[in-house]
């Protein structure tokens, strides 16, 4: 049976910015999110992935009232994650209108979160993020919190599969070394990553071109592919990557977005 | 004048589906109590989460009576996901419990294994296409949606209708049907989510908003 894949503009905010930067850092204002969203809401995206990347309480408090302005118009599944530290910050972005959350630094510290947010909302709410480095003596990957800054001595599959016991619906894997840098993904750590996870997983960070996104989802096993920089500078458009994933026998949805609104 | 009465006994996707209907044209009041529901034209039930919940928190704000009486007098009703759940006699979700009654039929666990013995993801999760049901789209919500434009699940549990003719749509999971919309007389319900279905979802909404305002008298 043929799975269908998602795609998913991934939109990384500064306050009120959507900003991209290289390997999580060196970050430049692309634009307004909400505007970006909107555009690819009306593109046929699948869904729409906001991280915050301040993740102060203001930036916490601005996140929210983005989400609630973008759903008024954006009416695609929605994720909200960065510096959601307890189950008030998640109450507070479902309030909001997210229909997810993704969660790192919060669980690193303490993994019964996962739990708790999955027992509130459903698992498939409950997305762990991982920020994944490769290790230097080439023994796998190491998770890093505060945006690809913070080591932390985990080992990422063995969190990964502590984190699905606990009851996550999904996992962002996001490869700090080739985010941003449109090198393609890794599709090593993401093979490995679907290899002990029985719930679907986000390919993140390095798509440069079409046949990056075709590797990760035939070789890596991905089940949705997060894209943000060659979308935000149209370098590549959804319709592109649709028509290209199809071309080689990937599920893709085809969404009517007829712009009868 | 409000066109659609939104029964808002604390389900969590509310503000989604208010923004959607909105957006779909109509002009909405969110009912806390019954009395807010006299004289409504038509009434929208959300839900998320489990049935058993649902319902007692439906029952509890005093609107399971009220909503019959409407139906009873040809209000039209659009229930979504566990609102649409709801509406069936009763459900085997964490034990047994009584829906409302107004489509006849039960709430059942979705298939756990494709006909060639995979196992299946539970909850689906999703978007899925929908398929023609034992009954016409035409004059339902589904009267404008394209079969090629797939729409947006998340859902353990299934209605599944006494009468087969009560079944508007099906999509498929892992080689199984899944009700995915149901009619009664002027009762819709969808297992998607409509306010979360892109452009298409707002088309479900459009019609039924269509619907009610040429359906009233």
């Amino acid at each position: 049976m043929k799975k269908k894949v998602r795609l998913i503009a991934r939109l990384d905010i500064k306050g009120p910015k959507l900003i991209k930067g290289v390997n999580l850092e060196g970050v430049r204002v692309v634009g307004d999110p909400h505007e970006f969203a909107k555009s690819y809401f009306h593109q046929g995206v699948d869904e729409i992935l906001y991280m915050d990347s301040v993740a102060t309480l203001y930036g916490r408090n601005s996140l929210a009232q983005l989400v609630r302005e973008t759903t008024n118009d954006v009416f695609v599944p929605m994720t909200v994650g960065g510096g959601l530290r307890t189950l008030a910050d998640v109450d507070e972005m479902m309030r909001a209108g997210a229909d997810k959350v993704a969660i790192n630094t919060a669980a690193i510290r303490r993994p019964e979160i996962l739990r708790e947010v999955a027992r509130r909302y459903g698992s498939q709410a409950m997305v762990l993020s991982v920020e994944a480095k490769r290790r230097r003596d080439g023994n796998g990957w190491e998770a890093y919190v505060d945006l690809g800054r913070e080591k932390t001595n985990v080992d990422v599959i063995e969190w990964v599969k502590q984190a699905v016991d606990l009851g996550v619906g999904e996992i962002l894997v996001t490869s700090v070394d080739r985010e941003g840098t449109r090198t393609g993904f890794d599709v090593e750590l993401v093979r490995a990553v679907v290899d002990v996870a029985d719930v679907p997983v986000i390919a993140s960070g390095g798509m440069g071109k079409l046949d990056d996104a075709v590797d990760v989802i035939a070789r890596g096993g991905a089940d949705a592919v997060a894209v943000a920089h060659v979308l935000h500078y149209k370098q590549i458009s959804l319709e592109n990557m649709r028509q290209c994933l199809f071309d080689h026998d990937i599920e893709v949805s085809i969404h009517d977005v007829a712009t009868h609104l | 004048m409000t066109l659609l009465h939104i029964c808002d006994y604390g389900s969590g996707n509310i503000h989604n589906v208010e923004r959607a209907l909105v957006r779909a044209g109509a002009q909405v009041l969110r009912c806390e109590s019954a009395q807010d529901m006299v004289g409504a034209r038509a009434v929208v039930i959300p839900g998320v989460g489990a049935f058993g919940d649902c319902i007692a928190a439906l029952r509890a704000k005093g609107f399971e009576e009220p909503i019959k009486d409407l139906v009873d007098s040809g209000v039209w009703v659009l229930g979504i996901c566990v609102g649409m759940q709801i509406l069936a006699t009763h459900s085997e979700e964490f034990g047994h419990h009584q829906g409302m009654g107004i489509i006849p039929g039960s709430v059942r666990l979705i298939p756990g294994q494709t006909p060639e013995g995979e196992t299946l993801k539970r909850p689906h999760v999703g978007w899925s296409n929908l398929y023609s049901g034992e009954t016409s789209w035409c004059d339902s919500p589904l009267a404008n949606v394209d079969q090629a434009s797939p729409v947006y699940f998340v859902h353990s549990y299934q209605l599944v209708p006494d009468d087969p003719a009560h079944v508007l749509a099906y999509s498929q999971y892992g080689g199984h049907p899944i009700v995915a919309a149901v009619r009664r007389k002027r009762v819709f319900g969808v297992q998607f989510h409509p306010e979360k279905s892109g452009h298409t979802g707002l088309r479900v909404l459009e019609e039924f908003v269509k619907l009610v305002k040429a359906g009233s008298d």
